[in-house]
């Protein structure tokens, strides 16, 4: 169960209040009367898959409604960091050890405590329901 | 290969079951094959079983990271039937149950094949009206489907709440009688003895590390037992071929999701046939042993964890409870998860690539274990003459650019 920080609430949240809405920083083509097939067919239907860091745009759908951005580990579930619409992540797959230095949300090794504890007790606090 | 009957069973009683032979070997890799699939799940196995039986291509490797049927063969809720919308899907689908209905005898291998019906329920006007447009098409397509009423729904499935109390009360359903379930690991290991003893080489424990490529045109792969050479590799990794695909410079319109299955405790036999709802969204089979056989939704996020989340299992529990509410005290034993390789369209990729000799046989998504048979066949016969067969040309990746989409949204089952 993810347990998401949602950039515009500023509080976290549990995973049923959102939903996943697929690759993030999408751009639709800039010039549509002079878009060839093929790139429209790479706008609409290809995407990025990666064993790894992903970046993602997620709705607070049962709270603010907004749309962010996560930045995921999608083999460990980790999520490193969110941020709101327009900026871009300061993870990338090409950041070294990520993990440690950002993580927010982390899978306690087992397979059914996916993002149960955090490592950065800064980036996690929790909130008084 | 020792040929399985029911003498043999009385021969190997009186020795004990000592001396029966290894179902396959486990050779070294050899340098060079015609062919080479890489994935050894059903479909894999399959194209392998094929491309040696009928197509006579028997220098073929099978490449496996892990061990055979170990993915999402050994993780689906085994549901076979072919009740899809569309005519290029429609007959993928019923070319694929056509070779259940003989795979047992043809493998030599009790795949426990049972066509015990499939119902798929409608809650709503709309359920309805797509049922009864599905069903036409099913069968101006020559595949026996019907729309039923909720009394024969009754007759057929006697455990299904019709009554008016439930909170979307059952208005009707389609009845694909020649649907069913089939053993889905007994699928795996028939393909995989079958195509060994034809001469396949089955290679587990070998990871694929890279394509050799060259001047656009495929030459081997690399792995991490050796390089490995051949001119025609066909790519059939489910979940996993995205990361194949982005060796090999190619990308492809997939997104890999975990869904989820569980089953319950054994049970005496309650359930006759099987049943899927699209709108509470679950979906409940028997299996042989006793275990009630329950499958989720896909998780919303992409992920490769072979886990899923709690929230899908609440959500999957409350539809099958909707529908059958004696369930609601039944104890769940085990609970797993595949990674699905969804395409935009809910249908298939068998496609070649702009890479010559490289084909990929992808994005099954929620409902690949159905086509297992099928998939193999048409994809080996393609893998042999280099050209798609004719029941495999409609699903090429090129539909994503030209627009020539299949959307079998609506008969795929499972909401992605």
């Amino acid at each position: 169960m993810f347990y998401i920080f949602c950039p515009y609430c500023k509080e976290h949240r549990e995973e049923e209040e959102f939903h996943a809405r697929g690759q993030a920083h999408l751009m639709r083509p800039s010039d549509p009367d002079n878009t060839s097939d093929e790139e429209w067919g790479d706008y609409l239907f290809f995407r990025n898959n990666p064993r790894g860091i992903h970046h993602e745009m997620w709705v607070h759908s049962v709270g603010c409604r907004k749309f962010f951005n996560i930045t995921r580990n999608t083999v460990t579930y980790d999520i490193l960091e969110t941020y709101p619409m327009g900026e871009q992540p300061t993870i990338t797959a090409a950041t070294p050890d990520v993990r440690h230095e950002q993580g927010v949300q982390v899978a306690d090794g087992g397979w059914q405590t996916v993002g149960a504890r955090s490592e950065n007790k800064a980036l996690n606090e929790e909130t008084s329901s | 290969m020792q040929r399985y009957s029911g003498f043999g069973l009385v021969k190997h009683a009186l020795g004990h079951h000592e001396n029966w032979e290894r179902q396959w070997r486990n050779p070294e890799p050899k340098k060079r094959y015609d062919v080479i699939i890489v994935g050894g799940g059903g479909h894999g196995l399959a194209t392998a079983y094929y491309l040696a039986k009928e197509f006579g291509v028997k220098n073929v490797a099978v490449v496996e990271k892990g061990w055979l049927g170990g993915g999402n063969t050994a993780r689906n809720t085994t549901i076979v039937r072919s009740n899809y919308l569309w005519d290029e899907a429609g007959r993928l689908y019923n070319h694929s149950l056509d070779l259940w209905k003989g795979l047992s005898q043809d493998l030599n291998y009790n795949v426990m094949f049972s066509q015990r019906g499939v119902l798929n329920l409608g809650h709503t006007l709309q359920d309805m009206r797509d049922i009864q447009r599905r069903v036409h098409a099913n069968r101006l397509n020559g595949i026996d489907s019907e729309v039923v009423t909720p009394q024969q729904i009754k007759e057929i499935e006697p455990q299904l709440d019709i009554s008016s109390r439930a909170r979307y009360p059952i208005m009707g359903a389609s009845w694909q009688k020649s649907a069913g379930v089939a053993r889905h690991d007994a699928v795996a290991w028939g393909f995989a003895r079958g195509a060994d003893a034809l001469g396949v080489d089955l290679l587990q424990n070998t990871e694929v590390t890279g394509f050799k490529i060259r001047d656009g045109k495929v030459l081997g792969v690399h792995t991490n037992r050796g390089d490995i050479e051949a001119n025609t590799v066909g790519c059939v990794a489910a979940g996993n071929s995205g990361v194949l695909a982005n060796m090999a410079g190619i990308k492809l319109p997939l997104e890999s999701h975990p869904l989820q299955a569980l089953v319950s405790e054994p049970l005496k036999p309650i359930l006759n046939t099987v049943t899927m709802s699209n709108h509470v969204h679950g979906y409940i089979s028997q299996s042989d042993k006793g275990d009630l056989v329950i499958g989720a939704g896909i998780d919303g996020y992409l992920g490769y964890g072979q886990r899923g989340s709690y929230p899908t299992i609440e959500h999957t529990l409350q539809a099958i409870v909707e529908m059958f509410p004696m369930f609601s005290r039944v104890r769940m034993n085990r609970q797993w998860g595949g990674i699905v390789d969804t395409c935009p369209d809910a249908c298939p990729i068998l496609s070649k690539t702009k890479v010559k000799g490289l084909y990929f046989n992808c994005g099954w998504g929620t409902g690949g274990f159905k086509a297992t048979p099928g998939s193999g066949h048409v994809f080996a016969a393609s893998l042999a003459k280099g050209e798609m067969h004719p029941i495999a040309a409609p699903f090429s990746i090129d539909r994503f650019h030209t627009g020539a989409l299949i959307d079998e949204h609506g008969a795929a089952g499972v909401a992605h």
